[in-house]
């Protein structure tokens, strides 16, 4: 007890170094996040909050927008989604050639800017390129359409499931379910009733960080769009058309409505971060 | 090892295949149209599209405000992550929880609050206005939100590796008749070296794509305030397909690059640990 005490007071800095680095903290962390949080909301219901209701309900497109967002968002978590747990399953589970490779590939849309990403999709579907004239004459719309807001979305979106499910399933091991196997368990029965819930804590949380992405992305949905007011513009297109029409006060109040889902986000992020860690951290033999 | 016989389990046929599948279709496919699309212009055309003045400027533009942005982080990060690891204080969870906020808050959100704050009649703006420091619609400003957006990643980086570091090493330093100031510099710096440059290129690279929030607090102005990716787009906006692609290709570069030395960092910190 003494000893640790003495160990303690060696590796405890001066108390004015605590207090300015302490203060600091909260000085660049008050700075940079809460008081652009605050001001959010503060802009938001600056005209009441009849206006502020008014500003997200009155509006057909801003109501568009909200309703385009809950579409293609899921829409992309859901096809990431089912890549991630293939992914994970192949890279987790199984050696073959090229598995650094893949890992590698997989981290690659986090390198490329949204604007980028966007670009490279109406390279492919626009209506200058082949194969969105012949998409075109056969009556699909993808460019300037929620199929190509929903493909923008994937892409930015692409590595968050598959990279937070990788390290939990591998952390978990193949144990449990060879056991299955072994026992006569069909390859879906194994993955429903083993791995499935093994991991499922993981899961939510790439999903959960894919959504918050999904439905805040701007670059890439920016190019991609055409920015048709009332049938491609998402929430935030939505909030940099409001604002270019110098209705400020409803971009607050929609953007209002992104910050709250951030938050929520957060706090489901830091309610399921133990569980990830129990999970990871899990061994076979203790189930 | 965790890895399993390919006969002992199923579904790495099906799991590999649709990871193969939708990896192609999804990125592969794309990034080679916009390489084909760029490579089509041939080496005179793709310079002249590629390397104008105006074009070397956005460049020029976009590395700097990013490497100014994620030094800052390095310095604001250690200070943070230091923080929050070494010392109790009240409301620790909230400043813990409201770092990650720039990953999940979406840019645009961020761009138009910042520039809200900082004009002239704005919560900040009107303190720093009147002295004379224009923050909205300036390279400052760009500068500003890249801070906002690379924030998380060297707090990140920064707390596991000093949560793990080993008490004894310090406590012998101290023991030794080191000071603090010098067990800091001696022990705890060198350590901490790697994770900052992992989160440095991390918020260098977050920053030469971001997008969406330097519009909004950017005056966009070509040869002053314009990033890279303001630019492809304008040149989208003139039908220019191909100019677009030979910029995106270089920014693209850049970003690959900056890819190579953030895998090569993370050998080396894991080396070290």
């Amino acid at each position: 007890m003494h000893d640790s005490k003495i160990a303690n007071a060696r590796r405890a800095d001066p108390l004015w170094v605590r207090i300015a680095l302490i203060g600091s903290s909260f000085a660049i962390v008050g700075l940079l996040v809460a008081l652009p949080l605050a001001n959010v909301f503060f802009q938001a219901f600056a005209k009441g909050i009849g206006t502020y209701w008014k500003n997200l309900t009155a509006d057909p497109d801003t109501l568009h927008a909200i309703v385009l967002t809950l579409i293609v968002a899921p829409v992309a978590v859901a096809m990431n989604t089912l890549f991630g747990v293939a992914a994970a399953w192949a890279i987790a589970r199984f050696r073959f050639p090229g598995r650094t490779l893949l890992t590698t590939l997989i981290d690659l849309p986090f390198s490329v800017s949204p604007v980028v990403a966007g670009l490279m999709f109406v390279l492919i579907f626009g209506l200058q390129a082949p194969l969105g004239q012949w998409l075109k004459a056969h009556g699909y719309q993808v460019i300037f359409a929620p199929p190509a807001l929903v493909l923008a979305t994937a892409f930015v979106t692409f590595p968050f499931v598959a990279r937070e499910l990788i390290p939990v399933l591998e952390a978990v091991g193949p144990d449990e379910e060879l056991a299955a196997r072994s026992l006569g368990a069909s390859g879906w029965q194994l993955f429903w009733r083993i791995t499935l819930p093994n991991v499922k804590w993981g899961l939510l949380y790439g999903v959960i960080l894919c959504n918050a992405r999904a439905m805040g992305e701007f670059g890439a949905v920016y190019v991609v769009s055409g920015r048709i007011g009332g049938q491609t513009d998402t929430m935030p297109l939505r909030v940099e058309k409001l604002l270019q029409e110098y209705n400020a006060s409803a971009a607050f109040a929609l953007a209002s409505v992104l910050t709250l889902l951030s938050i929520i986000t957060l706090i489901a992020k830091v309610l399921i971060e133990p569980k990830v860690r129990v999970e990871q951290e899990q061994e076979p033999s203790e189930k | 090892m965790s890895s399993v016989s390919r006969r002992a389990l199923p579904g790495f046929g099906l799991g590999l295949g649709f990871t193969l599948f939708y990896l192609s279709v999804l990125v592969l496919i794309p990034l080679t149209a916009l390489l084909v699309k760029a490579a089509s212009l041939g080496p005179a055309e793709f310079f002249a599209a590629a390397w104008t003045p105006r074009a070397r400027a956005a460049y020029a533009l976009t590395f700097g405000v990013s490497f100014c942005a994620a030094a800052i982080n390095v310095v604001l990060g250690l200070i943070v992550g230091w923080t929050l690891v070494r010392y109790e204080f009240p409301l620790k969870r909230v400043i813990d929880a409201l770092v990650d906020v720039p990953l999940a808050l979406p840019t645009a959100v961020a761009g138009l609050v910042y520039a809200g704050l900082y004009v002239q009649n704005g919560w900040l703006g009107q303190f720093f206005v009147p002295l004379g420091i224009d923050v909205a619609y300036t390279r400052f400003g760009i500068v500003l939100v890249l801070i906002f957006t690379g924030f998380p990643f060297v707090v990140r980086t920064v707390q596991p590796v000093l949560a793990d570091l080993d008490a004894e090493v310090e406590e012998a330093a101290g023991v030794l008749g080191a000071t603090r100031w010098e067990t800091f510099r001696r022990i705890i710096l060198p350590t901490l070296v790697p994770p900052a440059l992992t989160g440095f290129a991390l918020a260098f690279a977050r920053g030469l794509g971001e997008y969406g929030s330097v519009i909004f607090i950017s005056s966009n102005m070509p040869f002053e305030t314009e990033i890279a990716p303001m630019l492809i787009f304008s040149r989208l906006e003139e039908y220019a397909y191909g100019e677009a692609a030979a910029i995106a290709v270089v920014l693209l570069s850049m970003s690959f690059g900056l890819l190579v030395v953030i895998n090569r960092l993370e050998r080396w910190s894991q080396r070290d640990a």
